[in-house]
């Protein structure tokens, strides 16, 4: 079947996120872990940059766990530039096995997948997932230079500078993850590279209906459904692409491409590359999910899978979805909601009991 | 032929949900920025022609070819040229300060790779096709010309 459960308890032990100044200045700006002053990260070149966000951005994560490297048993990465340079580069630093993997901005889902995969099936014990992208990096390879003076269309998005790493492990922690889809690739015919939201709605439609389905959930059983950077007009076509399928996406639901810039940013349709879920997902939706304010998230990462040169042939864009559930659970205990309850009621003896002494 | 109808049906429902990009704002931009790049120009031009009267016209106009040419190469590389070719728009590209900022930009951008495979493979990536459509047009009409 296309969605996986996960049976054992996975745990997303810990996130790592690391941002640019831009998007530090944008609504997520306090759920970041790090924001950078200095988008070079005193490198010499781009591609140098984004090779140390990512590392920088796995050590962090690491850290942050309470683990050590030696503790780590695989790195699950990718990223955008050729070759998956950043990522492979950044393992040589690492010196960790490496499982590279490519689905242009959808590489979080899928390495947090194949992470949860890994350790179900008791393969491994802690295992770290993360990716990263810079805008500068992906700029040069995909489009123009930086200073040269064109105008962007309306339906253009900005490629962040930022990452995001995930500590899975059986390490109990208060986020498990539940359940994965591996999306199919779909092409609806767009070949405009400056809509990208347009050519991976599909796929994303696509990936969230059929998780839905095996799970037999509805829309509305998730406290907080995220495609990873459809934009603006991407995630309008989502919505109405849902809507044909007789799924209503509500409140609930937002896209990480969005919810990365103001809207006062000149950044067009909204942020996009495969750091944006990275870092939405290891800011602001595991800081919920630890609070519990979510207790059902789905994260669907969506990527677009064409290259220059398929671009310039004039090929479509083949579009990419992979979705991960992520769930609240107590750290100690399953019944989770039976644990509130008498946390609360133990709250409201103290009161009392206060409220006797005094 | 299914998917033939669905891609074609999802394109016209896509294109009917692109923001449109307002036609007057753009084309007032445009104009005051070519504008007050061309008056920039016939200034220079002025001035070098009071100061070396003894130059002939074209020698004035190479010289201020060359000044403006400096100027958007100099502001391409403090990174305040792309800021003005945003707002501009075609305002910008289409006098010859468009055309430095063409070269001088993946210049800049991709002096990392080398001067060899950088600069002088990268340097005409975007200025590439207008040379060469300027070359093969002026062949052309210097063909026409040969026979009238």
């Amino acid at each position: 079947m296309q969605t996986i459960k996960i049976k054992n308890p996975v745990y997303l032990l810990n996130g790592f996120s690391m941002v640019g100044p831009l998007e530090g200045e944008g609504p997520l700006k306090d759920y970041f872990d790090y924001i950078l002053k200095d988008d070079t990260l005193k490198e010499k070149t781009f591609e140098k940059s984004e090779r140390r966000l990512l590392l920088d951005i796995i050590n962090g994560a690491i850290e942050k766990s309470g683990l050590t490297k030696s503790d780590i048993e695989f790195f699950f990465g990718g990223d955008l530039l050729n070759q998956i340079v950043s990522s492979s580069f950044t393992a040589r630093e690492l010196s960790l096995p490496f499982i590279g993997m490519y689905s242009a901005c959808a590489t979080m889902a899928e390495a947090l997948a194949l992470s949860a995969i890994f350790i179900d099936n008791g393969l491994a014990s802690n295992v770290i997932a993360g990716t990263c992208t810079h805008f500068s990096s992906a700029e040069r390879q995909y489009r123009f230079p930086l200073e040269l003076g064109n105008q962007r269309p309306p339906t253009a998005q900005w490629t962040i500078t930022g990452g995001g790493a995930s500590v899975i492990s059986k390490l109990p922690s208060n986020v498990r993850i539940s359940a994965v889809t591996f999306g199919k690739v779909i092409d609806y015919g767009i070949d405009d590279v400056n809509n990208m939201g347009a050519a991976m709605a599909p796929a994303a439609s696509d990936t969230i209906c059929t998780h839905l389905t095996n799970m037999k959930a509805k829309s509305n059983d998730y406290d907080f459904i995220a495609t990873g950077d459809l934009g603006k007009l991407g995630s309008e076509i989502l919505i109405d692409l849902m809507e044909q399928r007789d799924i209503i996406l509500g409140k609930n639901y937002a896209d990480c491409g969005c919810m990365m810039f103001n809207k006062t940013q000149r950044v067009f349709m909204g942020g996009s590359g495969a750091g944006c879920s990275a870092s939405v997902l290891n800011s602001y939706i595991l800081h919920k999910l630890n609070a519990g304010e979510f207790k059902r998230v789905l994260l669907v990462s969506t990527g677009a899978l064409m290259s220059t040169t398929t671009a310039q042939q004039g090929d479509t864009i083949p579009g990419i979805a992979h979705a991960v559930e992520l769930e609240y659970v107590g750290k100690d205990s399953k019944s989770n909601s039976n644990n509130k309850q008498r946390s609360k009621s133990n709250k409201l003896k103290e009161n009392k009991h206060s409220k006797r002494k005094s | 032929m299914d998917e033939n109808k669905r891609n074609t049906n999802y394109k016209l429902y896509v294109e009917s949900k692109v923001p449109k990009t307002k036609a007057w704002p753009s084309l007032f931009k445009a104009f005051l920025l070519g504008g007050l790049i061309c008056a920039l120009g016939q200034g220079f031009f002025d001035l070098y022609s009071y100061f070396f009267p003894n130059l002939s016209e074209s020698e004035t106009s190479t010289c201020m070819l060359m000044t403006i040419i400096f100027i958007t190469c100099f502001l391409t590389g403090v990174g305040i040229y792309d800021v003005i070719g945003a707002w501009g728009g075609a305002g910008s590209v289409i006098p010859i300060t468009g055309f430095s900022n063409s070269i001088s930009s993946p210049a800049i951008e991709f002096k990392k790779e080398g001067i060899i495979y950088g600069i002088c493979v990268k340097m005409f990536t975007i200025a590439g096709p207008v040379i060469v459509c300027g070359v093969v047009g002026s062949i052309i009409a210097g063909f026409i010309g040969l026979f009238i």
